[in-house]
């Protein structure tokens, strides 16, 4: 066993890990953070997307031991201090951005990811981001409205197909 | 997946002495690695990982021009830091896997690896690449050598990969979307003593250089002298997602759509 320390949604974390713990298992498991959902555990799906350090990996496809003294933003660090809904939450419910929920993690810690980089994207380019984000459901177009409409622009184009 | 020791040194010298153990493998990225190891078809006993030594890190220019890229370099930031040098890499290195795995998987890995539908090899390949590794520095063209088959001997590892920058390049990948690897990808380097064709995904040999499209294309850089040659032959890999023949075609039309994007 290893002990790994890191910094989930703000706070120091510790605990004892195998080699082979995913950094998926020791949030779900470990911290009991269990927003970050496994659904494909084959690097494909994306509903295990989390922010380490800054950017936006697959939880299922990284070790915990090779993120000692990570920086790692959750789905349960997205919401506002008071614990409101962030932006782009709440565009998630106004749009209808989920249907049976279980790729919204991924999807949400995705498009926080590409906004972060590119503040205005295009239609397009929110499509191209998530390209290692499946919804079974199928429900891509509310998931770009919603993204489309938590970065400030206008949605009305896109709301009739 | 069984588990493993697990090592992160600091330094090269110190992961050259890691991968020295028994059944010691070395782990970049870990997007190719870890899902083969959930599978079982990988079960080394100490993991040495790669992603904690700095001097690993980075893209950088050498004195003769070249763009030098760690080996530990995340495809993200190759798309980032080398779009200035050498555009058509970084757009390589951009549509590599997905944002999420391009955060997360190296250079170095890619190469080391040398899976036959990966980008990476095109971009080497085609460009005429230095592997340094922490022994030696390879050519490109000693360096591949079949499927998953590469120079690198027993705990050598992939320190930096440079590649001299051509006057245009240009990558063509057409994307098997389930897998999001090359179907077939054409990397075109055009360089002002010759012209260099890369081609991924294709041929279970893994990646080759395209002689007769060099040849045309070092005396006529137009897509017009790719439409006269015949479909490159060769042992191509023929599966569900598309047969042999219809591989072979696809080498062909990528090719010319890469002369044409790099102008």
């Amino acid at each position: 066993m290893t002990q790994v320390t890191m910094t989930v949604n703000g706070k120091p974390v510790s605990g004892d890990v195998e080699g082979r713990t995913l950094l998926a298992e020791f949030l779900r498991e470990g911290l009991r953070l269990t927003g970050t959902h496994v659904g494909c555990d084959t690097s494909q799906c994306g509903a295990c997307v989390v922010h380490v350090n800054g950017t936006a990996i697959k939880s299922c496809t990284a070790l915990a031991a090779d993120l000692d003294g990570a920086e790692v933003v959750t789905i349960e660090g997205m919401a506002n201090p008071d614990g409101s809904l962030s932006t782009i939450q709440q565009a998630f419910q106004d749009h209808h951005g989920l249907q049976c929920g279980f790729c919204t993690p991924g999807m949400v810690m995705s498009a926080a990811a590409l906004l972060k980089e590119n503040p205005k994207p295009s239609e397009h380019e929110i499509r191209e981001y998530l390209e290692g984000n499946i919804c079974r459901c199928t429900g891509y177009h509310n998931i770009v409205k919603a993204i489309m409409a938590a970065s400030g622009q206008d949605v009305s184009a896109i709301a009739a197909e | 997946m069984y588990n493993f020791e697990f090592a992160k040194p600091s330094s090269i010298a110190e992961a050259v002495e890691a991968l020295g153990h028994d059944e010691a493998q070395a782990l970049g990225g870990g997007q190719t690695l870890l899902p083969t190891m959930k599978q079982r078809l990988a079960a080394p006993a100490t993991l040495v990982s790669l992603n904690g030594i700095s001097e690993m890190i980075g893209v950088c220019v050498n004195d003769a021009g070249e763009v030098c890229i760690g080996g530990a370099t995340p495809h993200a930031t190759v798309a980032r830091e080398a779009q200035a040098q050498y555009p058509a890499l970084a757009a390589l290195a951009n549509r590599i896997g997905d944002p999420a795995v391009r955060s997360r998987g190296t250079i170095g890995g890619s190469l080391a690896n040398n899976d036959p539908s990966a980008c990476y090899p095109a971009a080497a390949l085609g460009s005429g690449a230095t592997i340094k590794t922490n022994t030696r520095d390879i050519a490109a063209d000693d360096y591949f050598q079949g499927m998953f088959e590469t120079a690198l001997e027993e705990g050598e590892i992939i320190t930096e990969v440079r590649f001299p920058v051509p006057e245009k390049a240009n990558y063509q990948k057409f994307v098997q979307p389930a897998s999001r690897f090359a179907l077939v990808g054409v990397f075109v380097a055009k360089f002002a003593d010759g012209v260099r064709v890369a081609v991924t995904g294709a041929s279970s040999n893994g990646v080759f250089r395209w002689a007769e499209a060099e040849a045309a294309l070092s005396a006529d850089f137009s897509k017009a002298a790719v439409e006269g040659l015949s479909a490159p032959a060769g042992d191509m890999i023929s599966d569900l997602h598309g047969s042999g023949d219809y591989r072979a075609h696809l080498v062909k039309v990528m090719t010319g759509r890469a002369v044409a994007a790099a102008g």
